[in-house]
């Protein structure tokens, strides 16, 4: 069948892109075989088509089958059958998890806070530390000083969780019969700031060092590497506007206050929305990796103890649905701050 | 006027480089402590002595870990997982990137949002972990038994990587390409003739980022690899820290070295690696935070 609108779709020039013919014969023959054209369309370019497919098929199999899984929290049976032969059960299991009223309700409403205020920590503490470095860094002159500090500060960045877990747990474990204290354990104690026992009995077995031995560690990780962006805006201030505020007698201070942060600000305000987008997205992987049956009260988080029921029990349901929650709100938070973006600077994230 | 702005500026300058000096020795001393720890003799490790320097020094502890077979085979596994799963990862990325990049693909919208989506809502642990399993089956089924390659191939996509990329492709001046296709070159040509030599440091950067994830990996690979001659070293090392009992302590009184130096010397041996190529690559990660403000 020779069709009329065999070019439904006009290349154009200008702007690169393809438009729809405008003539009115090739649009009604559009409007009635739609599909025949895209199909023409795409075969004519068929190369550029194939070329997307090994991506596609990943990202389908292994980032949206698994949301498929994902409605097994709405389904009754746990895992003996596969998700499209359970009985839909509704919302049983967020029930249960939100008003439940027994302890694997209270677990869930303790792992719900415990991920709020390690996260919110984080970005207390977290957030502003890059931004003093790289102020710090604007200070020194030297092309290899510099570069020293640099390389120094982004190094733990490269070092991986389990790496960087496993330092944490030698440096403030318990002490035995066969080794000593961790390092870091012996310092405190004998400068006093914490008591002989509580480092004796190992830092990371007592709930209350918990959340600060996870956001230290996660600005020893994180502070040097995340200071580049801020570095990199810092540097492309002129250095007229440094001169100009001299000459009007701005000490540092004042300097600071008028001319650095200023010119700093739209990427502050960028990355701390970016950073809010992502509040509920808690490293499972270093919780997991420092917690232990002690530290549960403050350390337990959504994704460790969905982990804990969905892999290591067998509520997979109950699991799904805890995981459920946070991700939504996540996304919410991850959309709201992303369109926030968009409105406040003109750039969008993603 | 003249001599205030001096002070201050000092006080800035000797509280910056205090500061950051104090902070770059913090970042520096966890990775010399462990080796100090490592070498060090017994008891100089057992009583707390060591703070910066090794007393009494051996080799003993890396003697071990050298001889254990276990440990180079997690090392083997390690470099297998990073080089095919980086190799893998770039290949769809790059292939899917650059058709993205192109303002003639159809639903390109769509395929956008449809990466995009994936940054935004992840299933979560329990639904992958499902997922995993079917996909293990598959697997088998094919004759794919080594685990490994479901690591390598079901694992490690990231939608921001691939997003570089296509921003780095975008960036291309259509007229290089075009003059290229009045040469006569495919399709394919372009892609490996123009694009790639021209976003080469993009494509380094998004290498060392696949890369890094790779060897760091941990989580997932400790989930589905059950067999343990095939594990990696992120797990191998965990599950060392994990066994580290008294008891196991106590079997060793004899050796020259203390228990905890074994851990030590494990830690110092899978960072060596890293620490060799890092001011090489350096340089690269910096790039790609940069670049990583992105838009639509």
């Amino acid at each position: 069948m020779k069709s009329k609108a065999a070019d439904f779709l006009i290349y154009d020039e200008a702007s690169g892109t393809y438009k729809e013919n405008p003539e009115q014969a090739v649009r009604d023959d559009v409007e009635k075989h739609y599909w025949l054209h895209v199909g023409r369309t795409i075969l004519k370019d068929w190369r550029l088509y194939l070329m997307l497919i090994p991506m596609i098929l990943v990202f389908l199999f292994w980032r949206y089958f698994p949301m498929y899984e994902l409605l097994g929290c709405f389904k009754v049976s746990d895992e003996v059958l596969p998700v499209s032969e359970q009985l839909f059960s509704g919302f049983s299991y967020f029930k249960r998890l939100l008003v439940g009223g027994d302890d694997l309700s209270a677990e869930f409403w303790r792992a719900m806070r415990n991920t709020f205020i390690l996260s919110f920590y984080g970005l207390c503490f977290g957030f502003p530390m890059p931004i003093i470095l790289a102020l710090f860094f604007n200070e020194v002159k030297s092309n290899i000083a510099r570069s020293v500090y640099q390389v120094l500060t982004y190094l733990p960045k490269f070092m991986s969780t389990v790496v960087m877990t496993s330092l944490v747990v030698m440096l403030v474990k318990q002490g035995s019969l066969t080794s000593g204290m961790g390092i870091v354990s012996q310092a405190l104690s004998s400068l006093g700031w914490i008591s002989a026992d509580v480092a004796k009995s190992g830092m990371l077995n007592n709930p209350a060092f918990f959340r600060p031995i996870y956001i230290i560690s996660g600005i020893w990780e994180g502070a040097g590497y995340d200071s580049i962006v801020f570095f990199a805006a810092i540097i492309a201030i002129s250095p007229t506007s440094y001169e100009a505020a001299q000459i009007d007698g701005a000490g540092k201070w004042a300097q600071m206050r008028y001319v650095v942060l200023p010119s700093i600000l739209a990427t502050i305000v960028i990355m701390l929305i970016t950073r809010i987008g992502s509040l509920l997205n808690i490293g499972y992987e270093k919780v997991l990796l420092l917690y232990n049956t002690n530290t549960y009260v403050t350390a337990d988080v959504v994704s460790t103890f969905a982990q804990r029921y969905g892999l290591g029990g067998a509520a997979k349901g109950i699991a799904s649905a805890a995981e459920m929650m946070n991700n939504v709100v996540g996304m919410l938070l991850v959309i709201g701050a992303n369109t926030i973006a968009r409105k406040a600077s003109d750039v969008s994230l993603y | 006027m003249k001599r205030k702005l001096e002070v201050s500026e000092l006080i800035f300058k000797i509280i910056s480089y205090t500061l950051l000096t104090v902070f770059a020795l913090a970042c520096l001393y966890p990775f010399v402590y462990a080796i100090s720890a490592a070498i060090s003799g017994r008891s100089a490790v057992e009583y707390g002595e060591i703070v910066l320097f090794p007393k009494a020094i051996q080799f003993d502890a890396f003697k071990r870990m050298f001889s254990d077979n276990m440990f180079w085979n997690a090392y083997s596994n390690t470099l297998f997982i990073t080089f095919y799963g980086t190799i893998w990862a770039l290949l769809y990325s790059i292939l899917g990137a650059y058709a993205l990049s192109k303002k003639r693909l159809l639903f390109r919208k769509f395929f956008n949002f449809f990466l995009v989506f994936t940054m935004w809502f992840a299933a979560g642990i329990v639904p992958q972990y499902l997922n995993y399993l079917d996909t293990q089956k598959v697997f088998q089924a094919i004759g794919i038994t080594d685990d490994k390659w479901l690591v390598v191939i079901a694992m490690g996509m990231a939608a921001m990587n691939i997003i570089l990329l296509r921003n780095a492709f975008e960036g291309v001046p259509s007229e290089i390409e075009e003059a290229a296709i009045v040469d006569g070159a495919s399709e394919f040509q372009v892609l490996t003739k123009v694009y790639l030599p021209m976003s080469k440091s993009t494509i380094a950067t998004v290498a060392l980022f696949f890369g890094i994830s790779r060897w760091n990996g941990y989580f997932w690979a400790r989930q589905m690899i059950s067999n343990s001659n095939e594990h990696p070293l992120q797990v191998f090392i965990r599950l060392r820290l994990e066994e580290f009992t008294d008891a196991e302590a106590m079997a060793g009184w004899n050796q020259p070295y203390a228990s905890d130096s074994v851990i030590y010397a494990l830690i110092v041996c899978s960072i060596v690696p890293i620490l060799i190529i890092y001011p090489f690559i350096q340089k690269y990660f910096a790039k790609g935070t940069n670049v990583g403000g992105v838009k639509e």
